[in-house]
């Protein structure tokens, strides 16, 4: 895996891209009413499964979308067809 | 135990080198221990060697998936320093490096360890301001890490490229004198090789399958391979593994997994005496005493359990080697591999006890061979007392409780 597939443009070079981290659940409305552990999980839990996980990409020395792909842990390849751009 | 020395080699040799004892057994798996330790890497074996020396535990049981040392200990670029940034993790690493210091003597097997120093070379004006508030840090705490100008620089890596007209010249470094390399294999065969001596029992190919709890939830043993094993206290010191280990206890923890490579060239003549490391070009590299040049750069951008190199990963490490080091150009690269390190949330280790009764971690290691020495010295600590010793008590996981934080910026080559 060395190109990774944008959205908007396509497959293009792993370099053009910045990985932005696990695709986490919207964050909280009401951060403020929600009890510790899970405001805390929320911020610093990480996933890190052995296997196919999605996650944020962000075009950024390219288009500039940021979007969300599932990948393979184990591999690095991209699960075909599983690019999510925000509408 | 044989002990090593320059008289039994002699006498060994005469024998054609057959006649060697076995460095550690191989003895049936038991149904129970007092303790087990999952993964036999440098940390684990640590870990079981001083809870026999300082503790007088010994009926623990090391309980490795693969073979001993075949993780990140034997992957890993035997960097040793503690230029860190936090007054805690300057404490905890100089001591690691005194035990360092001192542990050929006390394993009875020569770890090569070979304080060559560390110099950073400097190209980037954030990277300077950088390292010259980690050497402020590292003079409060006494260590010996400071700023040195782009002449010494020169000095001390002669062959250095002369980049003074290029885009990014050398702006200064700075240098850690008592930071060295040992040899890999030999902290997991030296602590491997005195824990067993003690009593406590290695058991390769023997993978951990699930941890077993009583109703109220404490550890009671551990599922393997090969059989249950009971136990009162289990430490995962399992390296890249860590989420999937403890999800084995229902623990989640603020751990990533990423792939970091490194490679080795065919053997020349002495040409760097040092360790260089430059941050900003994305590389370090030393020689080993063999000749051959070890060198490293970034790890894979995004999260890994791949634990092989990749090439646009390698591409980018080598560029920047032949940019510092021209004369580099046509040297061959041998062997390239990677290894699974991993990443807390503050980028600091977690030596600490859990949630779990019984339940012990050490993990967040991305930089931890240098702390072999005191992490599994601190481990083994809080294992038998179960409550941390005063150098790991920053490295609790509660901190996270409250995410008070212990944030350790930059890797070695961060970017
Ligand atoms: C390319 C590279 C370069 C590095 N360079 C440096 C450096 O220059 N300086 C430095 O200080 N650090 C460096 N590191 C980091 C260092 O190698 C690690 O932090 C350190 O070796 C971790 O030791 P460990 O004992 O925790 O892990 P390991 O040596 O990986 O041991 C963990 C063991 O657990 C076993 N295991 C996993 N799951 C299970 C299971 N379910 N059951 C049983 N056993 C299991 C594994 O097989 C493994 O043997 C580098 C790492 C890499 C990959
Ligand atoms: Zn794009």
């Amino acid at each position: 895996m060395h190109l990774v597939p944008c959205p908007w443009c396509g497959e293009r070079h792993e370099s053009e891209f910045a990985y932005a981290g696990e695709k986490k659940s919207p964050r909280p409305l009401d951060a403020g009413s929600l009890a510790d552990d899970v405001w805390i999980d929320y911020v610093i839990g990480r996933a890190n499964p052995r296997g196919v996980t999605r996650e944020k990409w962000w075009h950024v020395r390219g288009c500039g979308l940021m979007f969300s792909i599932e990948r393979d842990t184990r591999s690095h390849e991209f699960v075909a067809g599983s690019a999510e751009a925000p509408r | 135990m044989q002990r090593y020395s320059i008289f039994s080699l002699l006498r060994n040799a005469l024998s054609y080198h057959e006649g060697w004892e076995r460095a550690w057994r191989a003895p049936e798996l038991k149904p129970a221990y007092d303790v087990v330790i999952i993964g036999a890497g440098g940390h684990g074996l640590a870990c079981a060697y001083y809870l026999a020396r300082d503790h007088g535990i010994t009926n623990v049981a090391v309980l490795e998936r693969g073979w001993l040392g075949g993780g990140n200990t034997g992957r890993n670029t035997t960097t040793i320093r503690s230029n860190y940034l936090r007054d805690e993790s300057i404490k905890f690493f100089d001591a690691s490096v005194q035990l360092y210091e001192e542990l050929s003597r006390e394993l009875n097997i020569n770890i090569m360890f070979s304080q060559r120093s560390q110099v950073d070379v400097i190209q980037t004006w954030p990277k300077l301001r950088d390292l010259r508030r980690r050497s402020m840090a590292s003079e409060l705490q006494g260590a010996d890490y400071r700023l040195i100008s782009t002449e010494e620089v020169y000095r001390r890596i002669p062959i250095l490229a002369d980049l003074q007209r290029s885009r990014l010249p050398v702006i200064g470094g700075a240098v850690q004198e008592r930071a060295g390399v040992a040899r890999h294999d030999a902290i997991a065969w030296g602590y491997a090789r005195q824990a067993d001596a003690a009593g406590v029992e290695i058991h390769q190919n023997t993978e951990v399958t699930g941890i077993a709890r009583s109703p109220r939830g404490e550890v009671t043993g551990v599922e393997t391979n090969r059989g249950a094993v009971r136990a009162g206290k289990v430490a995962i010191v399992v390296a890249g593994n860590t989420t999937q280990v403890a999800a084995m206890a229902e623990l989640r923890l603020p751990i990533q997994s990423y792939n970091l490579q490194a490679f080795v060239s065919e053997p020349i003549k002495p040409v760097v005496h040092v360790q260089v490391n430059c941050p900003d070009a994305g590389m370090y590299v030393s020689q080993s005493d063999k000749g051959e040049l070890l060198a490293g750069g970034a790890i894979d951008q995004a999260s890994s359990f791949r634990q092989t190199p990749r090439y646009s990963v390698l591409e980018d490490a080598v560029t920047a080697l032949i940019e510092m080091f021209p004369i580099f150009r046509r040297v061959k690269l041998m062997r390239q591999w990677g290894g699974t390190i991993e990443f807390a949330y503050d980028a600091s280790p977690i030596i600490s006890k859990t949630p779990v009764p019984g339940l012990y971690v050490s993990c967040g290691w991305w930089g931890g061979f240098k702390a072999i020495p005191i992490g599994g010295r601190t481990l083994a600590y809080t294992v038998a007392r179960d409550e941390p010793h005063p150098l790991n008590a920053p490295y609790s996981l509660q901190r996270f409780d409250r995410l008070n934080f212990l944030m350790e910026p930059g890797t070695v080559t961060n970017r």
